[in-house]
């Protein structure tokens, strides 16, 4: 299965994979309408070292933890995506507390929100890695599940 | 074709129901389910009388989840016995259901010390059941004065989740001070003047010993009024089916890594099961969510014949009251390290280079990096722990840990 991958070598820090995620889950077509003076929840964060900086997003795990430890039932696994179910979640934050990456956020609303790879919003494919200016980031195979 | 019988028909019924049908997709699956609702989340009955959720949303599963798993769910039955040597399961109805495997997932009850007078009080309500929720639901009143008999998790969440519903709430515990299992006493302190900001009432070190009616009488000598009586004084797993048929039973059943018990063919998980706690190194309850689920599929795997093992349970806690979130893990025997500032406070709990606990108070994003230090026992000199101390990263990861977390399928 296709993921996301974030060559940190290449990363620059630049943030622009925040913007294009807040932006293609915006569901909005103007990118200044949807982002500007506004605080963004994007579902991709960059994390900034002296030294280097990469782009962390879901890992979509083989056997993610995220998923068995939901007390709403609300995250699940289909197609070897793991998907949120925001009309269930009730914020409980669980999800947070257990995901080794640090991939998962509440959104504006206080539900959780976590990269589900631009499948069902309009982009079809993460708009991080097509944003990339860099091409730090990358949509590919890395090896089979178990 | 295996038979399989599930007794139980909660969060670790569901995982062991997912984990047969990992290994046996033909296998016959029974659930025998007390509660006559399809498997709902119980966390979120406070979320429900908050009006967070409801019942459509509460599903645990989609409407087709035990067709599409092919299971028979008995509900309104009860097992009766277990008779190991029969391999069958009796039900309150005199019906036997024969097994080739079978798990226990019976959960806990409410636990109601002998007070006097209860039975003079008419609005008593225990808070562990989506029932408990909708007939406590049916009491309240914008003038409902509420006492509930315990500080700890569901005492608490049961406030939350009605205090905008009734006139005033009143919490006392025994204890000193609120969430005893789970926080320290300055973190609970905090915690406490949080719920009292809004609006609840606590009397602690105190608690009701007996009542009359509307009237609680407590240790302290003080007269309480009330109209509603929530009692959350703890809870007791029910293991006495595989006590009764002979197994090893302490708090909980005792389980190994396998989910098995010591009867042959039969597993218990969930918050009847005591199973193994890395942060202990020993067997313990940890009735939470998440280690019903996995320790109730762990069972699953096994009973269909594959091979699993479940042996990184630690306590954990995700918990919310009106906005502020606690989240705790682990074990606090250690060296403890705090790092605070205006909205949040930071515990660590470090003993021999190890993370082993933590409790956070406001900022808690990302903590599942931490949860991950301890469950892995990352030695700490691997890793820059003094930089995630602030907040959670994965910076602190060396290149060639980075390279395994993220630069492959994990």
């Amino acid at each position: 299965m296709k993921r996301v991958y974030v060559n940190e070598e290449w990363c620059l820090g630049c943030h622009l994979c925040e913007y294009n995620c807040a932006f293609a889950n915006s569901g909005l077509n103007d990118m200044a309408f949807a982002l500007k003076d506004k605080k963004i929840y994007p579902r991709i964060h960059i994390e900034d070292g002296d030294k280097i900086c990469f782009a962390v997003s879901c890992r979509h795990c083989a056997d993610p933890i995220c998923v068995k430890s939901c007390i709403a039932g609300a995250i699940s696994k289909v197609d070897g995506v793991v998907k949120i179910d925001r009309g269930k979640c009730v914020g409980c934050l669980t999800c947070v507390l257990v995901c080794p990456y640090g991939a998962l956020a509440p959104g504006e609303n206080g539900t959780m929100q976590k990269c589900e790879l631009c499948l069902e919003n309009a982009c079809g494919a993460p708009a991080c890695v097509t944003g990339c200016p860099n091409k730090a980031i990358v949509y590919e195979e890395r090896g089979e599940e178990k | 074709m295996k038979s399989y019988v599930i007794i139980g028909n909660g969060t670790a019924a569901v995982g062991c129901i997912e984990g047969i049908r990992c290994v046996d997709k033909g296998g016959e699956i029974t659930v025998i389910s007390k509660e006559k609702h399809p498997v709902y989340s119980r966390p979120l009955i406070s979320y429900y009388l908050e009006g967070k959720t409801d019942c459509e949303r509460m599903k645990y599963r989609g409407d087709s989840f035990y067709k599409d798993n092919k299971c028979k769910v008995l509900y309104g039955a009860v097992a009766d016995m277990i008779d190991k040597d029969d391999k069958s399961v009796r039900l309150n109805s005199g019906n036997k259901l024969s097994y080739d495997a079978l798990c226990v997932a019976a959960g806990s009850e409410p636990f109601v010390p002998p007070f006097e007078g209860l039975n003079t009080v008419d609005s008593k309500f225990s808070f562990m059941t989506l029932d408990d929720a909708l007939s406590l639901e049916d009491t309240l009143k914008s003038e409902s004065r509420v006492l509930i008999v315990g500080a700890g998790l569901i005492g608490l969440k049961c406030a939350e989740g009605i205090h905008s519903r009734v006139k005033s709430i009143t919490v006392c515990d025994l204890a000193d001070r609120v969430l005893s299992s789970i926080l320290d006493a300055d973190c609970a302190y905090a915690v406490q003047k949080h719920l009292e900001k809004n609006g609840i009432k606590f009397m602690l070190s105190d608690t009701a010993v007996g009542f009359n009616k509307n009237m609680a009488y407590m240790k302290s000598g003080k007269n309480v009024e009330f109209d509603i009586l929530v009692l959350a004084v703890g809870v007791r797993a029910n293991t006495s089916l595989v006590k009764n048929a002979g197994g090893s039973v302490k708090r909980g059943i005792i389980v190994n890594e396998r989910m098995e018990t010591d009867i042959k063919d039969v597993f218990a998980a969930g918050d009847c099961a005591e199973g193994f706690d890395l942060s202990i190194g020993a067997n313990r309850v940890l009735a939470i969510l998440p280690n019903a689920y996995t320790g109730g599929y762990t069972a699953g795997v096994n009973m269909a014949g594959g091979k699993e093992v479940f042996n990184n349970a630690i306590p954990m806690n995700s918990i919310g009251f009106f906005g502020y979130h606690i989240m705790t893990a682990g074990s606090y025997d250690g060296e403890m390290i705090e790092e605070k500032d205006s909205a949040s406070v930071k515990r660590f709990f470090i003993k021999d280079n190890n993370l082993i606990g933590f409790i956070l108070l406001g900022g808690t994003d990302r903590a599942g990096i931490y949860t991950s230090l301890i469950r892995e026992k990352t030695p700490l000199d691997t890793i820059d722990f003094e930089l995630t101390k602030k907040a959670a990263s994965n910076l602190i990861f060396n290149k060639e840990i980075r390279r395994k977390k993220f630069g492959g399928v994990v």
